[in-house]
């Protein structure tokens, strides 16, 4: 019973490859399966359109990994999308304000709207999904009141560039700020006590209050924060499509909550991984990836795409029963 | 009274690598009250879940009246009749006592609905049987603890069931209550019904049982009559050696006042309560389950409000708002739920450690592993937490080791004052000595010591000054050379002095 105990950290790259193996698994099968199936599926281009195509969902994904840990759900991110794009696009092009203040008045709305979201849940203790079911109608209804339903194109260059430049001519800009916004948010669910207090209020919302965790900033933090990511992804998307489109974004919260829970980020609250999420994210991107590359037809894919992701989240939640059985037969 | 009822002869399983059971045997007398005794991780909850169908067992043959029978399933076992109840109450708090007692086989008028007027009837006779008088129509989520455990045992008698596990039903009930439930017992064993009891309270033991079985790691230590052993004996079966001293206290001169509570009161939970707290001594405070002990200790650390009274600590006047104010201040809480309110029962070990003391090993915005793996690891190394490493869940711990991390995290805010509330709860006896000593030593350090505990033994053998706590009062104030079980119980109870 003595036994010493070790307190070197495990290495972080093969601890995640092992809380993600059933994902893992499950994207290497779709990746290899795709890569005889579609000749193109392999691609330097087809890879970095994949990615392209990705970098919107891990926007949002990112946040709502953060907010399910917590142990809420944010169901107004597709709208905030819809609604920083139309407003963004809309005060640049219609009303004539310059392109940084404009940008700057965008993020600043979705942002609130996270705020908001936040401020309700944690004051009132009325539930996330509830509360952001709220947030997501108001937010696409202001989308339509100012944008009367119509889109608006752009005009502006420089607008236009956040979405569709590269970096060294080759890297679209929106990987690029993928793969910060990546790095950033591994940073900090991991190495600040910001991270370790949603992972703390998530996992035993008492425990963490009887340990002097700060439950309503850190609540509110997480909400605003994917309220930022959001609004982002709206800046990004308008820009993708040269138009801000009241209609954007509609059915993203569910893609990005389908990235979590993919990637192994418990309903229930307390865990999850941001690495899990990214990778729950490429199965998504994949899968719809290779359904064009056959030509199926998108109706169908939507058909395929459900099913898919349900048998995944099948095969990940019997990953416990199935290691157990595996582990009897080598005891035997 | 000699007729062998239950018969698990040799029994063994394994999980993955770990063997739980191995060539376990084990008889049960009709109408006796057998009690199984062993440390956590002995295997006792591996062996009851075998017995209640949860588990397969590897190898072994369980016989029940000489008949052997296999268990696939719960079912099986409630048809075969053995009832268990849970240390954790399981009925729905919103349905009535008759709705549970009945849950799942209600019974039906000719019409297809559900015959409450038959089923209420059935549920009070059944009540009424064990000695008890409960409203079968109140939901049972107003009902104490002890009620609804003694729900439990009604519904649990009601599937006809001659063979009955108990595991640790008296973990939250006070004395008095304790008291009932054992002559609920008694009423059983006069029906026939054959009781496993499973506890860590020797005294229970005594009290109650027939026979004891121990278990140590998995293995069957032994069986004894109760009326022919005694603790020791028992204790070293359990650990496997001899405990010589179970409580550590070496009393120390008590140095300045560091706490003061003067006239805190809440309207309706607690009033006028006075008491001070000096470094280097541990204060108890006793009472019976419910008479507002950890009550005044929520509001002292800021997590409950108070209508009125002042808290000084140092001779200051102390203001705190909630947990937060009352870390940075000093205090620190071990809370009396160590599951719900003590620890994130899914993360690692070294995480729960640090989670009050984040600001320490910060170096900028970000966490620094170094610093934070050196708090850890001196953590675990003072307490002597035993697990595997720090990073596995602390739901993987057993009790006392879980219980030293929830120790561990407090410690690590470096509080002027501790409170302890029922830090021994469900914890096992050699884990429990080893708290007694660690809460020694720490008194020994100059912290000034609040012992909330239910266990009148414990408060007897480790506190200098004892406040007794009855309906939110404190009603009686003992000295060292004046702490008696009998004592203590008189002003608890409400008992003339």
């Amino acid at each position: 019973m003595n036994e010493k105990i070790k307190v070197k950290s495990t290495n972080p790259v093969i601890s995640m490859l092992k809380s993600n193996m059933g994902i893992l698994c499950v994207m290497l099968i779709i990746g290899i399966g795709l890569s005889f199936m579609t000749p193109n599926f392999l691609t330097g281009n087809n890879i970095i359109s994949v990615l392209r195509q990705i970098s919107n969902n891990i926007f949002l994904a990112l946040g709502m990994t953060m907010v399910i840990i917590l142990g809420g759900i944010d169901l107004s991110v597709g709208s905030i999308v819809a609604m920083t794009g139309t407003l963004t696009v809309g005060f640049t092009v219609t009303n004539g304000v310059p392109m940084g203040a404009a940008i700057l008045i965008g993020l600043a709305l979705g942002t609130l709207v996270g705020f908001f979201n936040g401020f309700i849940v944690t004051t009132f203790k009325v539930p996330a999904f509830i509360v952001t079911l709220s947030t997501m109608n108001i937010a696409k209804g202001i989308a339509y009141i100012y944008s009367g339903g119509q889109s608006t194109r752009i005009t502006n260059d420089a607008y236009a560039m956040i979405g569709t430049g590269y970096l060294f001519g080759l890297i679209p800009l929106p990987v690029v700020y993928m793969i910060v916004l990546i790095v950033v948010f591994v940073f900090l669910l991991n190495k600040t006590k910001l991270g370790t207090y949603i992972y703390a209020v998530g996992g035993n919302r008492e425990s963490a209050r009887l340990s002097g965790v700060p439950i309503k900033k850190v609540e509110i933090m997480v909400f605003t924060l994917t309220g930022l990511l959001a609004a982002f992804a709206g800046l990004v998307l308008s820009s993708r499509m040269y138009s801000g489109q009241p209609s954007a974004g509609d059915g993203y919260e569910m893609d990005a909550i389908a990235a979590c829970v993919l990637g192994g980020v418990s309903m229930s609250g307390g865990v999850g991984h941001v690495s899990g999420t990214v990778i729950g994210a490429v199965v998504i991107g994949i899968i719809s990836n290779g359904l064009n590359l056959m030509g199926v037809s998108s109706f169908w894919q939507l058909v395929v795409k459900g099913i898919i992701i349900m048998v995944a989240v099948i095969i990940d939640s019997q990953k416990e029963m199935i290691s157990e059985r595996f582990g009897k037969k080598k005891n035997k | 009274m000699d007729k062998v009822i239950l018969e698990m002869n040799d029994i063994s399983k394994s999980f993955g690598a770990t063997q739980a059971l191995c060539g376990i045997s084990f008889k049960l007398k009709l109408g006796e009250i057998h009690a199984l005794l062993g440390e956590n991780g002995a295997g006792k909850s591996t062996l009851i879940k075998v017995l209640g169908g949860i588990h397969q067992p590897d190898t072994g043959v369980i016989k029940i009246n000489g008949q052997e029978i296999k268990m696939s399933g719960i079912h099986e076992a409630q048809e075969a009749g053995i009832g268990i109840i849970h240390q954790e109450i399981v009925l729905v708090p919103y349905l009535t006592v008759t709705e549970n007692i009945f849950l799942g086989r209600e019974i039906m008028t000719k019409f297809r609905t559900k015959d409450m007027k038959q089923m209420n009837e059935k549920a009070q006779q059944m009540t009424e049987k064990l000695g008890l008088h409960l409203d079968v129509t109140k939901p049972v989520g107003k009902l104490s603890i002890a009620q609804q455990q003694m729900v439990e045992i009604v519904k649990a008698i009601s599937f006809n069931v001659k063979i009955l596990v108990m595991d640790e039903p008296t973990s939250s009930l006070s004395d008095e209550e304790v008291n009932k439930l054992f002559e609920t017992m008694a009423r059983l064993k006069a029906q026939h019904v054959s009781i496993i009891y499973i506890s860590h309270r020797m005294e229970e033991l005594f009290a109650v049982s027939d026979s004891v079985t121990v278990m140590r790691d998995g293995t069957y230590v032994g069986t004894v009559e109760t009326a022919k052993t005694n603790a020791d004996e028992l204790v070293s079966m359990m650990v496997g050696r001899s405990l010589t001293n179970y409580y550590t206290r070496t009393y120390n001169k008590m140095d300045k006042e560091v706490l003061r509570v003067e006239n805190l009161t809440r309207k309706g939970v607690f009033e006028n309560v006075n008491f001070s707290v000096h470094a280097g001594e541990i204060l108890g405070f006793s009472g019976l389950v419910g008479a507002g002990r950890s009550e005044i200790m929520q509001a002292i650390f800021g997590n409950d409000p108070f209508d009125s009274g002042t808290v000084y600590l140092n001779n200051e006047k102390l203001n705190v708002k909630n947990s937060m104010d009352a870390i940075k201040k000093g205090l620190a809480m071990v809370p009396e739920d160590r599951k719900k309110q003590g620890l994130t029962l899914i993360n690692s070990v070294g995480f729960n450690i640090m989670l009050s003391s984040l600001d320490s090993v910060k170096s900028g915005i970000a966490i620094s592993e170094k610093k934070k793996n050196q708090v850890i690891e001196k953590y675990i190394s003072e307490l002597n937490v035993k697990a595997a490493s720090k990073d596995i869940a602390v739901s993987s711990l057993s009790g006392g080791n879980q219980q030293k991390v929830v120790i561990a995290k407090w410690l690590a805010t470096n509080p002027q004052v501790l409170i302890l509330d029922e830090p021994t709860r469900g914890v096992d006896v050699g884990a429990k000595a080893e708290i007694y000593s660690i809460i020694n030593k720490l008194a020994g350090k100059g912290l000034a010591i609040i012992l909330v505990s239910s266990e009148l033994p414990e408060i007897i053998n480790m506190c200098d000054n004892v406040c007794v706590v009855r309906a939110g009062k404190i009603v009686g104030k003992l000295e060292r050379n004046e702490l008696g079980q009998e004592e203590i119980m008189k002003y608890a109870t409400g008992g003339e002095k």
